[in-house]
C-alpha cells in the first residue's frame, strides 16, 4: 500500500466490500426484474431481456475488474505483469463468439439431424437382416479355413 | 548452523561472478507470486471453457430451465415466507455475500501481514476460513436439496420449460383452471414421492390402474415408455408428466404432456459448481495450513511481509472472481 496510511487502507477495504455487495444486489434486482418477478409481464418483452442481460454482464465485468485491481493489487504490479496476465484472456472473446455461434447452429439443425438419423436407422434395419449376417460370417470362416490349409 | 554457513557462501559466490543470483526478480514480483498469477490465468481458461460449453449447449437447446424458478428454495423453509412460496435467487445471493465477505477478510489478513502483525494475520485468516466453510455448507445444502428433494441428477433433469400456453388437466382427465404461458418453468415430481429413492418401481404398484404404452418417436426413432393415466403419464424413470391442453400454436386444442428438461443442465450444473466448490475446499485446506504456519511464527522469521499469505490471498480472491461468473451464467442470466 505504501503511499497511503494504514487507517485509510483499512477504510478502503470495507468500502470495497460495500461496493461489491451493492453491485451484486443491483444485479439480482435487475435479473428478477427481467424475469418478471418485480413487475409482472416483463419476461415477455424480448428487448427488456437483452438490455437487462447486457447490464448484468457489464456489472459482473466491473466486479471482476475491481477484485483483480483492488483486492489482488494488480494496480500495484508493473505493467508487464498485468498485461501478460490480462491480455491472454482476450482470446476468450473469440472462443465465446465461435462457440455460441456453433451452439446456435446445433439448435437450428436439430430437426435436420433427427430426420437424417431416422432415415439412417431405417436403412440399418433393412441391411442388418439376421440371415444375411449369418451367411457372410460363415463364408468368412470357411475362407479363413481354406487359407490355412493351403 | 552448517546450513546458514552454506547459504552465506552461496550468496557470496553469486555476488562474485556476475551471474543472476535470483535476487532481482523479473517484473518486480517474486517467483512464487508470478507463478501464482500464471497458474490463476490457466485456471481461468479452464473455467472459461466450462462456462462457454454451458453457453453453447444452452444456445443449442430449444428450451432451458429458468434459473429463478430452479433456484428458488432456501433452508429452514425460509422460501415459504416469500410471495407464492418461492424465494428466487435469494439463497445464492446470500452465498455470494459470504464469498465477498471472506474475500474482504483475506485482504485484511494480507494488510496485517505487511505490518508484520502475527496476531492480526491469524485472526483475519480464521474469519476467511469460516467464510469459506460457510459457503461450502450452503453449497452442500443446495446440492442435497436438488438431489434428494427435487430429484435432479447428472443425467436426469426434472426442470422443464413450457414453449406454448396451455391448461392443465385434473388427474381424472377433466380440464382444470390451472393455466400457464409459454416460457413458464415447471418441476416434475417422482411418482409416490413419499418413497424416497424408489421412484422407478412406483409405476408397477397395484394401486395404480394406468395403461402401459410404448411410444416410438417417428422423427428420431427413439422409444419412450410410459404408463398412461387420464390426467398424466409416468415415464420409465418414474417422473410424473402432467397432461395439458394446448391453447396456442400448431397443436392448439390437443392434449399434450410435459417433457423432461434438457439433460445437459444437470450435468453442467453439478460439474461446474462442483469444480468451483472443489476450489473453495482446497482453498480452505491451504488457508488452514498457512494459518497454522503463521501462528507458529514461521513467516515472521522470513521478514518478507508474510508473502505466503499474499499468495494464498491471490488464490482466494480468484475463487471469488470465478464465482462472479458462475453466479452470472448459472443464476442471473
Amino acid at each position: 500500500m505504501g503511499h497511503e496510511s494504514y487507517e485509510d487502507a483499512k477504510k478502503k477495504v470495507f468500502k470495497g466490500m460495500l461496493l461489491l455487495a451493492v453491485v451484486t444486489l443491483i444485479e439480482v434486482i435487475f435479473s428478477l426484474f427481467g424475469k418478471g418477478h418485480i413487475i409482472a409481464g416483463m419476461e415477455d418483452i424480448t428487448w427488456v431481456a437483452y438490455v437487462v442481460g447486457l447490464i448484468i454482464i457489464i456489472l459482473s465485468i466491473y466486479k471482476a475488474y475491481f477484485i483483480v485491481y483492488e483486492f489482488m493489487h494488480m494496480k500495484h504490479e508493473v505493467k508487464g505483469l498485468a498485461m501478460s496476465v490480462l491480455l491472454p484472456t482476450l482470446l476468450l472473446v473469440w472462443a465465446i463468439i465461435a462457440f455460441f455461434q456453433e451452439g446456435n447452429r446445433w439448435g437450428e439443425s436439430r430437426e435436420l439431424v433427427k430426420e437424417k438419423n431416422a432415415i439412417e436407422s431405417d436403412q440399418y434395419f433393412i441391411d442388418s437382416d439376421a440371415d444375411d449376417v449369418k451367411e457372410i460370417k460363415e463364408e468368412d470362416v470357411q475362407g479363413n479355413h481354406s487359407d490355412d490349409n493351403h | 548452523m552448517a546450513h546458514d554457513h552454506d547459504t552465506l557462501i552461496e550468496e557470496e559466490v553469486a555476488m562474485q561472478d556476475d551471474s543472476w543470483s535470483g535476487g532481482k526478480p523479473p517484473m518486480k514480483a517474486s517467483y512464487g507470486k508470478l507463478m501464482m498469477w500464471y497458474f490463476l490465468l490457466s485456471d481461468a481458461f479452464t473455467f472459461a471453457g466450462f462456462l462457454i460449453a454451458y453457453g453453447a449447449l444452452r444456445f443449442s437447446s430449444p428450451t432451458w430451465p429458468i434459473p429463478d424458478s430452479v433456484f428458488s428454495t432456501a433452508p429452514f423453509g425460509i422460501h415459504e415466507y416469500f410471495p407464492g412460496g418461492h424465494a428466487p435467487l435469494i439463497f445464492v445471493t446470500f452465498m455470494s455475500f459470504l464469498l465477498i465477505i471472506s474475500s474482504v477478510t483475506m485482504v485484511r489478513a494480507v494488510q496485517e501481514g505487511h505490518r508484520e502483525n502475527q496476531g492480526g494475520v491469524s485472526f483475519w485468516m480464521l474469519l476467511t476460513i469460516l467464510g469459506g466453510l460457510g459457503f461450502l455448507g450452503c453449497q452442500a445444502w443446495e446440492w442435497s436439496n436438488l438431489i434428494a428433494v427435487e430429484h435432479m441428477t447428472v443425467t436426469k433433469n426434472p426442470f422443464g420449460t413450457h414453449t406454448i400456453a396451455g391448461q392443465y388437466l385434473h388427474p381424472d382427465g377433466t380440464l382444470s383452471d390451472d393455466t400457464f404461458d409459454g416460457g413458464d418453468g415447471y418441476l416434475m415430481h417422482l411418482a409416490g414421492a413419499g418413497h424416497h429413492g424408489h421412484g422407478e418401481e412406483d409405476h408397477s404398484h397395484g394401486s395404480y390402474d394406468g395403461e402401459y404404452s410404448l411410444t416410438v418417436d417417428m422423427k428420431d426413432g427413439k422409444m419412450d415408455e410410459y404408463v398412461d393415466f387420464p390426467g398424466y403419464r409416468i415415464n420409465k424413470e418414474g417422473y410424473i408428466l402432467k397432461k395439458f391442453k394446448a391453447i396456442e400454436g400448431e397443436n392448439e386444442g390437443q392434449v399434450m404432456s410435459e417433457q423432461m428438461g434438457p439433460k445437459a443442465f444437470g450435468a453442467l450444473f453439478f460439474f461446474i459448481t462442483g469444480f468451483h466448490g472443489f476450489h473453495v475446499f482446497s482453498g480452505v485446506v491451504f488457508l488452514l495450513i498457512i494459518m497454522v504456519n503463521v501462528m507458529s511464527g514461521l513467516y515472521a522469521e522470513r521478514k518478507n511481509g508474510y508473502e505466503m499469505v499474499e499468495k494464498i490471498g491471490l488464490y482466494w480472491h480468484f475463487v471469488d472472481l470465478v464465482w462472479v461468473f458462475v453466479f452470472l451464467v448459472f443464476y442471473l442470466l
